[in-house]
């Protein structure tokens, strides 16, 4: 059963679209990744979905509850690190998270062991007699998470939550994001593209509002790959280079690398799934005397599937979609 | 309630854990201490020169006269002080972004309003307390009648508290403490000396003017008369500010 069901979602700020029937299920026990370039709409979306601000038109339901009509439902449900953590510098750590479970309505029993179980999961009591202004800025993030883990939400909304951390406290809270996927669904948002490989089993790339692919991130990456790709660097006049192997039936397109005018051209030549170009590609340019200085197949990663889906050019675009 | 309870502790600690708390403290206190001082002054210099021509010494409620001075000074003091308390409430939340926190958690919007205000109102009774205190030892030589002193403080927390409503009204506006204070003040400061206006109209929009006047409700409280017309203003003055304040939020919502 889908927890999160997200259904032609819009909203318009003075006439600009910030997001755009975007659609999408998220089911129990998933750890979806919101990925898109700055500015594409993730914020919004989950801003939406966390009833911190309605949408122009379309409805989204958490565990069942509309965002709008139950919002005080949905925020019982719900545990969110907006992209900024929201501290309040003057408190320590400890009695801020005094502060937000009891706004979230812990029972006062159980506030003390819930603070106490956070704080062990995010690894931050060590500094739970600080005050949070004098944090360092991983620190910050991991009291803004423990924040959203306070009275066990059914769903997590995470805002970039790895922001700001240094390498070894990526890959904690990339583990602690896995861990909690077990009993609970986790929608996180980044630009990180190894992070969502990592921590999510489902992919919503969105780009100027829109959503532009979903699927697993494995799935995504095969999908994407309509082409086999070669890199190409040859030593010779670069117009001629891509007429000569334009020219080639089985290339589909070439594009030509940026590089300063006195590195050789490099080029990205795809050609169709299952062929391998590269003896034809090695004998037309050394046939044409130019050198040949470098001729690999390339594998498509989530990164080229996200600046495929993402870039503005539409011939990459159009050839990436289909 | 516990809602309520928990933003009222959480607001109140970030009072006195901040130097606002300390800095408006002080300075309310030294200058009503000075009023104060200067009041006591003008009361024993007027007695001793009566004395001097032999009037003989009529009895004169020196505590009740002084009291009554000092609050009436403590109300253009509010004036300055009161926006102060109020500019963070919402306007720090939003800038320091737990805004988002406080209004994705299951905490209405009544309730956030609710204990921030509550919070303020105790800000200004600690302060009228410490003012209170000051006028101590008035009481020590003399035997004031207490009911006018009394009502002249209940006039002075019914100021305040409107005062504190339209603070707070205006913090949810802005992200700018700055912008928060200035148009509290501005927007006290009009409707404290409005009264001047009624000098040159006539008719109903003179009572219209003086009814508006935060002002003229108060002379009354000070003289030491409760009554009910002038409560009912400064409840209903709060009502609308707070009404304000839970609208603005609502919309905050949609324009984000």
């Amino acid at each position: 059963m889908s927890v999160i069901e997200v259904e032609h979602l819009s909203k318009v700020y003075n006439s600009r679209k910030a997001i755009d029937d975007v659609s999408f299920n998220v089911n129990k026990g998933d750890v979806l990744g919101f990925l898109g370039p700055n500015g594409a709409g993730k914020t919004t979306t989950m801003r939406i979905l966390t009833c911190y601000m309605p949408s122009t038109e379309g409805t989204a339901r958490i565990a069942g509850y509309d965002v709008f009509e139950e919002s005080l439902e949905v925020r019982k449900r719900i545990g969110y690190l907006p992209e900024s953590p929201p501290l309040y510098p003057e408190m320590t750590v400890e009695s801020y998270l005094g502060f937000v479970a009891k706004i979230k309505g812990t029972p006062a029993t159980q506030c003390k062991s819930q603070i106490e179980k956070v704080m062990e999961e995010c690894n931050i009591g060590d500094v739970r007699k600080r005050i949070v202004r004098k944090l360092s800025k991983g620190y910050k993030q991991r009291v803004g998470l423990a924040q959203a883990l306070l009275n066990d939400p059914e769903v997590l909304i995470l805002d970039e939550p790895t922001i700001g951390l240094d390498p070894k406290q990526i890959h904690e809270v990339r583990s602690l994001i896995k861990s909690l996927a077990s009993t609970r669904t986790v929608i996180l948002s980044t630009h990180i593209l190894p992070e969502v490989s990592m921590t999510c089993n489902r992919v919503v790339i969105i780009n100027e509002g829109k959503v532009v692919a979903m699927d697993t991130p494995e799935g995504l990456a095969a999908q994407m790959k309509g082409a086999e790709r070669i890199a190409l660097t040859v030593d010779g006049p670069l117009d001629a280079i891509r007429e000569k192997i334009q020219a080639i039936d089985e290339v589909m397109s070439i594009y030509a690398a940026e590089g300063g005018p006195d590195t050789p051209p490099s080029f990205t030549v795809e050609c169709k799934l299952g062929t391998d170009l590269r003896p034809l590609l090695a004998s037309t340019v050394v046939s044409q005397g130019w050198g040949l200085l470098e001729l690999r197949g390339v594998s498509m990663s989530l990164e080229d599937v996200f600046i495929n889906l993402t870039t503005q050019e539409p011939t990459e675009a159009d050839s990436s979609q289909q | 309630m516990r809602n309520i309870l928990a933003i009222w502790q959480r607001e109140m600690k970030s009072y006195f854990v901040s130097p606002i708390a300390y800095v408006v403290l002080t300075i309310f206190i030294l200058v009503s201490g000075i009023f104060f001082y200067g009041y006591l002054m003008q009361i024993i210099q007027a007695t001793m020169m009566q004395a001097q021509y032999g009037q003989g010494s009529q009895p004169i409620d020196v505590p009740g006269i002084v009291t009554r001075a000092l609050l009436q000074t403590m109300s253009v003091l509010l004036l300055f002080i009161v926006p102060m308390l109020t500019m963070g409430l919402f306007a720090e939340e939003k800038k320091r972004g737990t805004i988002e926190l406080l209004l994705t958690t299951p905490v209405g919007h009544f309730q956030a309003i609710a204990g921030k205000y509550l919070a303020s109102l105790t800000f200004l009774l600690i302060m009228l307390l410490a003012n209170a205190i000051t006028t101590f030892p008035l009481y020590v030589y003399g035997e004031p009648d207490l009911m006018p002193i009394l009502s002249g403080y209940l006039g002075m927390f019914l100021f305040g508290m409107a005062l504190l409503s339209i603070g707070l009204f205006f913090s949810t506006l802005t992200e700018n403490q700055i912008v928060a204070v200035i148009i509290t003040f501005g927007v006290s400061l009009a409707l404290f000396v409005i009264e001047q206006l009624s000098g040159s109209t006539t008719g109903v929009t003179r009572n219209v003017v003086n009814y508006l006047s935060v002002l003229s409700h108060l002379e009354d409280f000070v003289k030491g008369v409760v009554d009910t017309s002038h409560v009912i203003y400064y409840v209903t003055f709060a009502f609308v500010g707070l009404f304000l304040a839970y609208r603005s939020l609502e919309s905050m919502r949609w324009k984000s």
